[in-house]
């Protein structure tokens, strides 16, 4: 097996997201968060459930049930599921920004709108993947919040904010997380071939740096094969990254 | 039982300048694009359009039949972002509302079922509240105490929907995997038409798919239009899929003022039946 690419050790990064998370619905907004999502359930994360990015719900063998949207707001409401989706900007904090750029009055740039942004991370964990990891998107302060983060989550206070959970950010560089004292974000591990400085070079604030950053796991033989010879053989995942 | 068939003249004349409409579909998948567009062609103004939002939102902020949107996104699905309406937002040209998905749907819930509004966690700590300043939270009277979002009812003076299949009565009968929100649009609203792909008898309704694929009852809806290939160019599953090349074109044509003027004498000038001859 000749070495991981980038690009696929970043699907196993976010494959990683949803370790541990058993019998939940594993929501994904993009094609590597998909990719992610189906190598966590062939591997590591086997009672993962998937959509099938319609209404259908697949399992190994095919169908396996029914979730049009009504019933996918139902289920973010039971917390029965974590989402990786997209982020125009993140700050330290992890709030989230898909809505627009500029002032939400009168944007600059008319980006998505909220979506589902304030309703996932209020529900049920939540991570986002950034394929390009700039201070574009890295930002001291998002135009607006539509995913919250720990600082909006710590305002809000208990009860409302108890299923609150940022887990993972996952870029071209970097994991990053907020296993912080402040939960600030944190550098968790840098991709093999990326230096600490240059994440920190990328980030418009300043990221929590333990003394030792280890790399990003490499991916296994079986998880190079599953994605290269089952999930992705066209090589779509090649045109992911930023650049 | 009523004959509710109507032709689509008849059912944007029920329209006033001013009214709060909802449009099923989701995106721009079932979308009933055959009444948008009429409304385009109208003198209608300053509707306020309720939308899980697709070219259906576009087409009329282009057109300048809306004051404002309430939706919690406006996308044409394989085009991520639709063009007509972000530029239309970055003129200032229309007024937003701008609410979680989950919260569109509690409001439409809330209006179905006649109450002023439904609590509902998605929301909080968000800058939807800050952006909507009329929003308020209400507290549980209950030991909890839990404080939540008191997502008002929208409450619709008219709703129109795609199905694929529908009879004379106001049966609708839905193909796809997804009935979206059709049924509560329908609910929440004053008065409801529903357009379809092709009206039946209520024989070959029932024998058309199972039971639960009648989405919409005879007594959620005032009319009903048969307007074949109405959807288009949104998807309408197992009828047809989006009509990509013409999405494309479509969203080319938020480029500048003359290009969508060239858009709409190509499209939009004549009516319906002038539209399908010229996309087919």
């Amino acid at each position: 097996m000749t070495g991981a690419s980038r690009v696929e050790v970043c699907i196993v990064a976010c494959a990683e997201a949803w370790r541990g998370d058993g019998e939940i619905l594993a929501s994904s907004i993009g094609l590597i968060p998909r990719l992610a999502a189906q190598l966590a359930r062939r591997t590591f994360a086997p009672d993962l459930v998937l959509s099938d990015g319609e209404a259908g719900l697949v399992g190994d063998d095919g169908a396996e049930g029914w979730l049009p949207y009504r019933a996918v707001l139902g289920i973010a409401a039971t917390g029965r599921r974590h989402m990786m989706m997209g982020a125009s900007q993140l700050d330290r904090y992890g709030n989230q920004n898909i809505s627009c750029i500029g002032s939400w009055a009168q944007p600059t740039t008319q980006l998505l709108g909220v979506r589902g942004a304030p309703g996932n991370t209020i529900n049920h964990p939540t991570s986002y993947w950034v394929p390009r990891h700039t201070r574009r998107v890295f930002v001291e302060r998002v135009d607006v919040v539509c995913g919250i983060g720990y600082d909006r989550a710590a305002a809000l206070g208990p009860p409302g904010n108890r299923f609150h959970e940022i887990r993972m950010v996952v870029t071209d560089k970097a994991v990053l997380d907020f296993q912080s004292p402040d939960r600030g974000m944190r550098l968790r591990s840098v991709h093999p071939g990326v230096s600490v400085d240059e994440v920190v070079a990328a980030t418009g604030f300043p990221l929590q740096l333990p003394d030792h950053v280890p790399e990003t796991r490499s991916p296994s033989d079986r998880e190079l094969r599953l994605i290269r010879d089952q999930l992705d053989p066209a090589g779509l995942r090649d045109h992911e990254l930023g650049r | 039982m009523a004959d509710k068939v109507m032709s689509i003249a008849e059912a944007v004349g029920e329209l006033r300048s001013g009214m709060t409409i909802g449009i099923g579909g989701w995106g721009s998948r079932r979308k009933p694009m055959a009444l948008v567009r009429a409304i385009a062609r109208s003198a209608l103004t300053d509707l306020t359009v309720v939308s899980y939002g697709g070219p259906d939102i576009g087409l009329l902020v282009a057109a300048g039949r809306v004051r404002r949107v309430v939706t919690g996104f406006v996308s044409l699905d394989s085009i991520p972002l639709e063009p007509h309406f972000r530029r239309a937002r970055q003129l200032g040209a229309v007024e937003l509302t701008e609410l979680d998905e989950g919260m569109l749907h509690w409001g439409l819930l809330a209006a179905a079922r006649r109450l002023p509004y439904l609590p509902i966690r998605a929301g909080l700590g968000s800058d939807v509240l800050r952006i909507n300043p009329e929003l308020r939270t209400v507290r549980s009277p209950y030991s909890d105490g839990e404080e939540l979002v008191a997502m008002p009812a929208l409450t619709l003076d008219v709703a129109f929907v795609h199905l694929n299949r529908a009879d004379r009565q106001g049966n609708g009968q839905y193909l796809g995997p997804d009935p979206y929100f059709d049924d509560l649009f329908c609910l929440a609203a004053a008065r409801s038409f529903i357009s379809c792909e092709r009206l039946v008898d209520p024989a070959e309704l029932r024998s058309g798919g199972p039971a639960q694929s009648l989405l919409i009852s005879r007594m959620m809806v005032n009319g009903v239009l048969e307007t074949p290939h109405g959807a288009h160019f949104t998807s309408c599953v197992p009828d047809y899929d989006r009509d990509e090349a013409f999405q494309r074109e479509y969203a080319e044509s938020a480029a500048s003022p003359q290009a969508w003027d060239r858009f709409r004498a190509r499209y939009l000038e004549a009516d319906e039946a002038h539209y399908q001859r010229a996309v087919s």
